[in-house]
């Protein structure tokens, strides 16, 4: 309840309820305003209307099968909240991936963050006026979330980066796909400067609206575009490269002012830097070292023929399995074989690697790093994404935290809206990039 | 060498107030009194490393070790690109640590969020409410005798 609001408010004062279900507010989240006439003297944030406790399953959860859980979190940008979390237990468990995997989890990261850009820029320039520029920002959103849609298999909750790499080579149609987004992406890119950079309405409402000064957002623990807009260079990418990041050309934007218009600037900027980054990346992929297997023999009858005799033909898996036979984990997946799936070719046809199997999805067995605690950021799309990790030597985290980025660019809020207008409140949330299910967990 | 530094600098300057400092690879680690917490905080946000960011705050309940919660704080150097990691424990019969909101804004929701999950008292926060929990809310969810499916009394609708 936002007491405090309610208690210190002045008797001439209005007293108005934003949320916790109001269209402009994203997620579930309520802002108490007190107005006097349409400026806001105070206001009290209350957030938890989404709170699930993700922290507090994944204790009860094994380190393989909690990466679902780790989808929710920021249900815009799925993939990055997969490869913080799996490169967390990498680092416990001293896993190295391989170089293809890398470039695969690059490619998907910088995919996921434009589209988590474009989400918030749509949805700011939908709440300022500018509904054309959504259906714009949709539209490229598509077309990644295509490619995203082959590659892994869903839109968002995709469970796709593994602990050891990625669950699935790339779709021999990939390069084709991607090729066609970048270009739709840079259109839309391209139309929505024309539409909103110098355009009147949607420049008074967002220059020079909620300044945030760079020794606030420090103190907030602002990271990411929001950061970034207020002219510090932070990025986890480039200060601790992470993956191949180190070996890509691609730049920091910054703004200068860190008003609503910079972060808008910032995002957009940023989209850019991110496509160029899957250019390189789709160029620089290792070659797979195999085509994919078109016909191979049933399981049904590899398993009967096991029985006999070691299978030594290629096994058509079922289609949910393409993309990860057992020739091309070397391509995707760790070497250390006691940290991946098992390969089910092995698995269907010889007892040895049933009991694999077993010994990694049994209670007790599987992923167990060691006895200690890790720390890893990865850069998400709003900021430093980090994944504190307690093991106790057993199958399941002992403690699992998120640091969300969002949690802290939220904070600001009340500091922002001060002594502005209630209007204000919207292009200003907006182009913070609340996501409900990051910020609550 | 620049890692071990600041661990040894912190040695010098508090030495009753760290217990032990450790270095493995990219995690620096600071085990202090909690009683030291605030001035060691502020010495590392205006000292020379200037760490200037409070990444993250958070606590690990050992249920059934003494003393029992451990509050873990990640501290980020933008000038130095590094981070810092500091530790305390506390006992479960003293539940209370100063707060960081004097020298970090994000400090007053990331000490709720304790508040909330786990009933650490921060003494001098000035607004410690439950911040993702509802009030009327029973007990602390996140600490390790608090059960994953425990139901929770209704409550009254206010007004």
């Amino acid at each position: 309840m936002p007491n405090r609001i309610q208690q210190q408010a002045r008797p001439d004062t209005m007293l108005l309820n934003m949320g916790p279900s109001h269209p402009a507010m994203h997620g579930t989240i309520r802002i108490m305003l007190e107005l006097d006439g349409e400026r806001i003297v105070n206001s009290e944030v209350e957030v938890g209307y989404l709170h699930r406790g993700f922290e507090k399953t994944c204790e009860h959860r094994t380190y393989f099968n909690l990466l679902p859980y780790t989808d929710r979190l920021n249900y815009v940008s799925p993939l990055i909240n997969n490869l913080g979390y799996a490169m967390t237990v990498e680092k416990m468990l001293g896993v190295s991936v391989p170089e293809r995997a890398q470039y695969i989890r690059v490619l998907m990261s910088e995919l996921s963050r434009i589209s988590d850009h474009l989400t918030c820029l749509a949805a700011m320039a939908m709440e300022c006026g500018a509904f054309t520029v959504f259906l714009y920002k949709m539209k490229a959103r598509e077309f990644l979330w295509d490619v995203i849609e082959q590659t892994t298999g869903a839109r968002m909750t995709t469970s796709y980066i593994r602990i050891g790499g990625v669950r699935a080579d790339l779709h021999p149609g990939f390069d084709t796909a991607l090729k066609k987004a970048v270009e739709e992406t840079r259109g839309v890119l391209k139309d929505i400067h024309g539409l909103l950079d110098k355009n009147k309405i949607f420049l008074n409402r967002t220059r020079d609206v909620a300044v945030m000064s760079r020794e606030d957002a420090v103190s907030f623990g602002w990271t990411g575009p929001c950061l970034r807009s207020t002219g510090v260079s932070y990025d986890v990418r480039k200060a601790q490269p992470y993956l191949v990041y180190d070996d890509l050309k691609w730049e920091v934007p910054l703004g200068e002012r860190g008003d609503n218009f910079d972060r808008y600037m910032v995002r957009m900027m940023e989209m850019e830097q991110s496509l160029r980054i899957i250019e390189q990346a789709a160029v620089r992929l290792p070659k797979s070292s195999r085509e994919f297997i078109a016909d191979g023999l049933p399981p049904a009858e590899a398993i009967k023929e096991s029985r006999r005799r070691r299978v030594r033909r290629d096994i058509a898996l079922s289609p949910n399995l393409e993309g990860s036979e057992e020739s091309r984990y070397r391509d995707i997946l760790a070497s250390d074989r006691g940290s991946v799936v098992p390969p089910k070719e092995e698995t269907y046809t010889s007892i040895e690697g049933l009991i694999d199997h077993f010994k990694f999805f049994m209670r007790g067995h599987g992923l167990r790093p060691p006895k200690g605690e890790a720390y890893f950021a990865v850069e998400g799309g709003n900021g430093e994404l980090g994944f504190y990790i307690v093991s106790d030597g057993t199958d399941r985290p002992y403690r699992l935290h998120l640091r969300a980025p969002c949690f802290h660019i939220v904070s600001a809020l009340e500091q922002l809206i001060q002594g502005r207008y209630v209007a204000d409140v919207i292009p200003t949330f907006g182009s913070m990039n609340m996501i409900g299910g990051e910020l609550d967990r | 060498m620049e890692e071990k530094a600041i661990l040894d600098e912190l040695r010098q300057k508090f030495p009753a107030g760290i217990r032990e400092t450790s270095a493995s690879p990219g995690d620096e680690v600071v085990v202090i009194e909690k009683a030291a917490l605030l001035e060691i905080a502020a010495f590392l946000r205006d000292g020379r490393d200037k760490f200037t960011m409070l990444l993250d705050l958070t606590c690990v309940d050992y249920a059934g070790e003494e003393p029992r919660f451990e509050m873990v704080y990640h501290l980020f150097s933008l000038s130095r690109n590094r981070r810092l990691r500091i530790k305390a424990r506390l006992g479960e019969g003293d539940l209370r640590i100063a707060s960081l909101t004097p020298l970090w804004k994000n400090a007053s929701w990331l000490e709720r969020e304790v508040y909330d999950l786990f009933g650490v008292q921060f003494e001098g926060h000035p607004d410690l409410r439950r911040l993702f929990m509802y009030d009327g809310f029973e007990g602390h969810p996140l600490r390790k005798d608090y059960p994953l499916r425990r139901r929770q009394p209704l409550i009254r609708l206010k007004e």
